[in-house]
């Protein structure tokens, strides 16, 4: 199990216990976090699970996929180093502590 | 006049996007949400995919196990409706006992056809839809060495593409010349195919079914149109889907090969409307009456059909899209190619990454993509812009097919997006 935090616009924090493999959209409908969608069941086809993570976290994720990176690409203005796709982020239990910021939905 | 209470049949991704967009949208009433399966609703694509592979199966729910209570959504699972009395305004159970309505959105969905052929009935002969299925595919699995997928559509690809991917001996029968014939241009169904038979996956088109035969009740082989015998101890069925529309037919509901609605959802009943699957309507980027089945069909409309329920009309404008895994290849589709003239291709076909343009004249109809998403989420855009780019530049690699879409607002591909 790997607690990971989402935290809204507005600063609430909520900490969430994703079970093994799950990603962190899929722990985020399971739990309700407001925001994250996951529309496309976590196909990376509609990307209502944008979240943005500090630069140690980037690194800790590892680099996008390529699916991931034109995707945010297609949909953002610019597309910060920050931004992520949580459909994509498979939690691990290295992640532990990983922080994902809730981006409000434009 | 208040709308006191509203009740939505089916429990797929239509009718749990209706009962969400109804509450988004303001409505304050009674809100039922009835289902067959006993399940919490949950997303069907991972069906075909993640759920049969995984150690552990797991559904992957629409949404949050609270978010019915929380949104005052009286979720009624495990309950058929028998009838629906349009002029009484009221749904009739199965098993018994009725309920009322002020408004009823049809959600029922669609289910698989089977081929009237000897031998479906046999143990190991299953075709996909919903979660009892799923798990009867992975009870079958481990005694089936040698699978025939029956149908060379989408979920007879993804199931061929995952059973290959489990060490399974895969032959998928398709009746006509060429595999996804009736939903991709020529260029991508060979693409896709020889993917597939690079995988191992043996492809046999131009020929259907023709029997299926068991030894004490359980699959042993099948027999093709012309006559050749191949092993199978699972045959999976995936020939398309028909509507469930046999409620609404009872009730004297007008259909066209499934539930006739209008732009604004409605049927020819009064308040009662019908979405997804199901529900088969002009389309407003084809100009032609059809049905199409897919989830984004099912969202968006499911929205659209809540808005107007509340007397909040919007044209419905949404923009088809469509996605099938099939192995490492990742097939994306945007737009309604009917009656293409022109394929144009952008990106090398042998590099496993390349989109087809389809046209129509010089009106552009559709994309479809292989592992190329910025191409795929750029024609959103382009097909909800109206604009269609020159086929020169589609065909210069060089060329930003972006700057088309100077002035068009950049995040239009989020504009249907909602929270739950």
């Amino acid at each position: 199990m790997t607690t990971i935090v989402f935290i809204q616009p507005d600063g609430t924090r909520r900490e969430v216990d994703a079970k093994a493999g799950e990603s962190g959209m899929q722990a985020a409908v399971r739990a309700g976090v407001d925001g994250i969608v996951g529309e496309c069941g976590g196909a990376c086809m509609c990307a209502t699970c944008h979240v943005q993570v500090s630069e140690a976290d980037d690194a800790r994720i590892g680099p996008r996929e390529a699916i991931e990176e034109e995707m945010l690409e297609s949909v953002l203005d610019d597309v910060s180093p920050a931004s992520r796709l949580s459909c994509q982020i498979k939690l691990r239990p290295d992640l532990e502590g990983l922080v994902l910021n809730v981006v409000e939905v434009v | 006049m208040g709308i006191g209470r509203i009740a939505i049949v089916g429990t797929g991704h239509a009718g749990v996007q209706a009962a969400a967009s109804l509450r988004q949208d303001g409505f304050e009433g009674e809100l039922f949400l009835i289902g067959e399966e006993t399940d919490l609703p949950y997303h069907k694509p991972p069906l075909s995919k993640t759920f049969l592979k995984d150690d552990v199966p797991q559904l992957q729910l629409l949404r949050p196990e609270d978010f019915y209570a929380r949104n005052r959504v009286e979720l009624l699972s495990g309950r058929c409706v028998s009838a629906i009395d349009p002029a009484g305004k009221r749904l009739e159970f199965t098993h018994g006992g009725v309920l009322s309505f002020d408004r009823l959105v049809l959600a029922t969905g669609a289910r698989p056809r089977l081929p009237a052929v000897p031998g479906t009935d046999l143990e190991g002969v299953l075709a996909l839809r919903n979660r009892a299925d799923g798990l009867a595919l992975r009870a079958a699995l481990p005694a089936a060495g040698d699978v025939v997928v029956v149908g060379g559509g989408f979920i007879g690809m993804e199931l061929a593409s995952t059973f290959a991917a489990l060490g399974r001996s895969v032959a998928v029968l398709e009746a006509a010349p060429r595999i996804l014939g009736r939903a991709v241009s020529p260029l991508i169904s060979d693409h896709l195919a020889d993917r597939a038979v690079a995988s191992g996956i043996r492809i046999l088109t131009g020929t259907g079914l023709a029997a299926i035969a068991g030894e004490a009740g359980r699959v042993r082989r099948i027999t093709t149109g012309d006559g050749q015998s191949l092993p199978a101890q699972l045959v999976v069925i995936g020939i398309g889907v028909e509507p469930n529309v046999e409620l609404a037919a009872a009730a004297g509901l007008a259909f066209s090969n499934g539930i006739a609605v209008d732009a604004a959802f409605r049927t020819s009943a009064p308040d009662i409307y019908a979405v997804g699957d199901v529900a088969s309507y002009e389309h407003w980027l084809a100009g032609r009456v059809l049905r199409l089945e897919s989830v984004q069909n099912a969202t968006d409309q499911a929205r659209s059909a809540a808005a107007h329920l509340l007397g909040r009309p919007a044209p419905f404008r949404a923009v088809p899209w469509f996605w099938s895994d099939q192995g490492d290849a990742r097939l994306q589709m945007v737009g309604l190619a009917y009656d293409p003239d022109r394929d144009v291709v952008r990106g090398d076909p042998q590099s496993g990454a390349f989109s087809v343009f389809r046209y129509r004249g010089d009106r552009l109809l559709s994309i479809e993509t292989v592992n190329r998403p910025s191409d795929h989420m750029l024609g959103r855009k382009l097909l909800a812009a109206g604009i269609a780019p020159p086929i020169a530049m589609v065909r210069d690699a060089g060329a930003d097919l972006r700057s088309l879409l100077e002035g068009e607002p950049k995040t239009s591909a989020r504009a249907a997006v909602v929270s739950s």
